[in-house]
């Protein structure tokens, strides 16, 4: 218990998709104007990325990696190059699947979430979290977590943006420097902030 | 249709400055800071997205007319991951140290919003050749914002360039002292801004309107 508990907060804190590694950062600048919408996408990816990970762990154990096939008959098959393009494919699949359930089932929540789901396909955050899951060699309960962990850690660093841009209408910013210019410099200051969590161990 | 020589300058060179995807449009910065540590995973870096971009573009405005409407996100998403893949590989087997250090971020070249927003917006509309120059054009604009964030990351990080001393630092016995913070990945949007700044104190059109 005490090693998932860890790995959320590392990945939630430490290893912040979006400060640290820099993840996702055109939805991140392009969508953090109100702390309303902010919230909204951070929810989507928090719900995309539990789901993204354990499945595209799955599919990389009993289809893709080396020796996986072999519960088919073909023991020596390595299809671990093709891992890119079935991520994608999973995640593509898993927004619009998301996107129709949503709009059948609760179409409240669709109303408030619906048009941030298509630019999650393309939220470098989400893919991210599947390679990292790869390159870690994380198991099953893990990717859950990580999942859960990191999709939350983005939500949280988007909606601090956003509420740190609300306030910063009521500021003077050189001409040049108005709009995206302040928004890469606040972002850096924030990335800062969250390297006071570097090696903090639970 | 033809060829316009014209044109085709204003598509390839546009991008440098005048539109450059990074600062003015805000495409691509996901997978792009990360690897501006050193100049040469940058480098390594800018030619696998100018690739991509570029073949990517090329290929979608080749079957641009053939592509049904409502699937051609995972249609661009398909030609764009076989394409990185294809990359991946090659960086695999000549040139695996770096490959190592890009790690993650060569696939993300697929999420990369540059491809995606050049298919969509360019490639899906007009001839191939303008579309591959187009690609080639964004690419550069992406790999030029790439190479100055490195320069500076690599020279006042480590005092190296290339991998070449140039400055003697204090704990190999020389003068310079080197700047920690140009390491760290927040480093990066601190010079994007200020380039930012740079570029839009120069060509003041592209200044934002108070809201």
């Amino acid at each position: 218990m005490e090693h998932y508990i860890s790995l959320f907060v590392r990945a939630v804190f430490v290893e912040n998709l979006a400060l640290s590694f820099l993840l996702g950062m055109c939805t991140f600048l392009a969508v953090s104007k109100k702390v309303q919408t902010a919230i909204g996408l951070g929810i989507a990816v928090v719900v995309v990325q539990t789901i993204t990970v354990p499945v595209n762990n799955l599919l990389l154990n009993n289809l893709l990696a080396e020796g996986a096939l072999a519960w088919a008959g073909f023991p020596e098959a390595d299809l671990s190059f093709l891992g890119l393009i079935v991520y994608i494919g999973v995640i593509a699949a898993v927004v619009q699947i998301l996107e129709m359930t949503l709009d059948k089932f609760f179409p409240a929540l669709y109303q408030s979430l619906g048009i941030f789901l298509p630019l999650i396909t393309v939220n470098c955050a989400i893919m991210g979290g599947s390679l990292f899951m790869v390159e870690r060699d994380y198991n099953l309960s893990e990717s859950v977590v990580f999942g859960l962990g990191s999709g939350f850690g983005w939500a949280l660093a988007i909606a601090a943006l956003a509420g740190i841009r609300e306030k910063m209408k009521y500021s003077d910013v050189p001409d040049g420097l108005r709009g995206l210019g302040i928004t890469f410099i606040v972002v850096g200051l924030m990335a800062l902030g969250f390297m006071s969590f570097t090696g903090i161990k639970l | 249709m033809a060829f316009d020589r014209q044109e085709a300058k204003a598509v390839l060179l546009g991008p440098l400055f005048n539109n450059n995807p990074i600062a003015l449009q805000v495409l691509g910065i996901c997978s792009a800071l990360a690897v501006t540590v050193k100049l040469e995973t940058a480098f390594v870096m800018s030619l696998a997205l100018t690739a991509v971009v570029a073949f990517s573009n090329l290929l979608i405005s080749l079957i641009r007319n053939h592509i049904p409407s409502s699937i051609r996100i995972i249609v661009q998403m398909t030609i764009i991951a076989s394409l990185v893949i294809l990359v991946d590989q090659v960086l695999k087997a000549y040139a695996y140290e770096i490959s190592k250090q890009l790690a993650v971020f060569v696939g993300l070249i697929i999420t990369n919003c540059i491809v995606m927003g050049r298919a969509e917006a360019y490639a899906m509309k007009n001839g191939p050749v303008m579309s591959f120059l187009d690609g080639i054009g964004n690419g550069l604009g992406y790999s030029i914002l790439l190479i100055v964030v490195a320069f500076f990351r690599e020279l006042f990080g480590s005092g190296k360039l290339w991998g070449q001393t140039i400055f003697q630092t204090v704990s190999d016995g020389g003068w310079y002292q080197t700047n920690g913070l140009l390491l760290l990945p927040a480093s990066s949007f601190f010079i994007i801004g200020l380039l930012i700044w740079a570029l839009r104190t120069w060509k003041t059109d592209q200044v934002e309107e108070k809201d």
